[in-house]
C-alpha cells in the first residue's frame, strides 16, 4: 500500500475515533465510528486482507452500527446536558492513555523497521505446492493471485472446522438470550 | 511503503482514543461504541501482524482467523449489551453512568 494512501486512511480512521469521543450527540458519535470504521477497512485492503476489509463494512458498519443507531433512536436521546465534569476520572483517563501512548512509543523505537514482504508471481507460485494441483487455490496461486476468500474458506473449514461451529451455537444464544432479555416481564 | 511499526502505532492510538473515551465519557451507549474501536484496533495489529510475517510465502491465514472470530464475538456482544441497555433504561429512564448506582457500596 503506498504510503500516502496508509496515511490518508490511517488518519480518516484515528480523526473518526476522536470525533466519537468528542460529539455530544450519539448519532453524530455513531456515524464518526462508521467513518472509522471505512477507514479502518481500508487498511485491512491495503494489507491484502480483502475478506477482512469487506466483513468489517458488512458485519460493523452495515449491521453493528445500524442497531446502535436504532437502539439510540428508540430510547430517544437528546444531546447530553453540559454537566460539570468530575476532575478526577478525567484526570485518571487522560493520565492512563498518556502512559500507554508513552509506552506504546517507547516500543516501537526500539523496533526494527520491516517492510511487507512482496506477495509476487514468485513468492505466491511458490506457495502452490502446499495445495491440490488443479485445484481453485492452487490454479489463481500459479498465475500470481492472491486467492484470499478461498484460502480462509481453506482455513475456516479445515483447521479451525471445531471453533466455528462452537461460534454458531454462541450465535444461537446470543439470539436467544437478546429475545429474553428485551421481553417484557408479565409481573 | 508502510512498515510494520507504522501499522502498530495507528492500531495502538486507535485503542488509547477508545480507552479515552471508555473512561471518560458517561453515555452507555457511547462507551460501548469506543468498546468497538478498542476491538477493532486489536483486529488492525493482528492483520498487520499477519501480513508481515507470511507463512510459506502467504500471509499467515491463523492471525485472519482471529480476526474473524472476534469479529463474529463482537457482534453478538453488541446484540446482547444492547439488549442489556433497552432493559436497564425500561427499569431506570436513564443510561447515564453517573446515574447508575445502585450497586454502589
Amino acid at each position: 500500500m503506498p504510503s500516502f494512501l496508509f496515511w490518508l486512511f490511517a488518519v480518516l480512521m484515528l480523526a473518526g475515533g476522536v470525533a466519537v469521543v468528542a460529539f455530544r450527540n450519539p448519532v453524530s458519535s455513531a456515524m464518526s465510528v462508521v467513518a472509522s470504521f471505512v477507514g479502518l477497512a481500508a487498511l485491512f485492503v491495503g494489507l491484502s486482507a480483502f475478506f477482512v476489509g469487506i466483513i468489517q463494512i458488512l458485519v460493523y458498519t452495515g449491521a453493528v452500527m445500524v442497531l446502535f443507531l436504532f437502539i439510540i433512536m428508540l430510547l430517544d436521546l437528546k444531546d447530553e446536558q453540559k454537566r460539570a465534569p468530575k476532575l478526577a476520572p478525567v484526570a485518571a483517563g487522560f493520565a492512563l492513555v498518556i502512559a500507554f501512548v508513552i509506552q506504546l512509543v517507547g516500543v516501537l523505537a526500539k523496533m526494527p523497521a520491516t517492510t511487507a514482504p512482496k506477495l509476487d508471481q514468485a513468492a505466491l507460485a511458490s506457495a502452490a505446492g502446499g495445495f491440490n494441483e488443479g485445484g481453485k487455490i492452487a490454479t489463481a496461486l500459479t498465475a500470481g493471485r492472491l486467492p484470499d476468500v478461498q484460502l480462509i474458506g481453506h482455513t475456516l473449514f479445515t483447521q479451525y472446522n471445531l471453533p466455528l461451529q462452537i461460534l454458531g451455537v454462541l450465535l444461537l444464544v446470543a439470539t436467544v438470550g437478546v429475545v429474553v432479555l428485551s421481553k417484557k416481564h408479565a409481573d | 511503503m508502510a512498515t510494520l511499526n507504522d501499522y502498530l502505532l495507528v492500531s495502538g492510538l486507535l485503542f488509547a482514543i477508545g480507552l479515552a473515551g471508555v473512561v471518560l465519557r458517561r453515555n452507555i451507549i457511547v462507551v460501548f461504541m469506543c468498546l468497538e474501536l478498542m476491538l477493532s484496533a486489536a483486529n488492525l495489529s493482528l492483520v498487520a501482524f499477519s501480513r508481515f510475517h507470511p507463512v510459506n510465502g502467504l500471509p499467515d491465514y491463523n492471525g485472519q482467523m482471529l480476526v474473524f472470530f472476534v469479529i463474529t464475538v463482537a457482534a453478538a456482544e453488541v446484540a446482547v449489551g444492547l439488549a442489556i441497555i433497552v432493559a436497564l433504561y425500561r427499569a431506570r429512564q436513564t443510561i447515564h453512568t453517573d446515574e447508575l448506582t445502585s450497586l454502589q457500596g
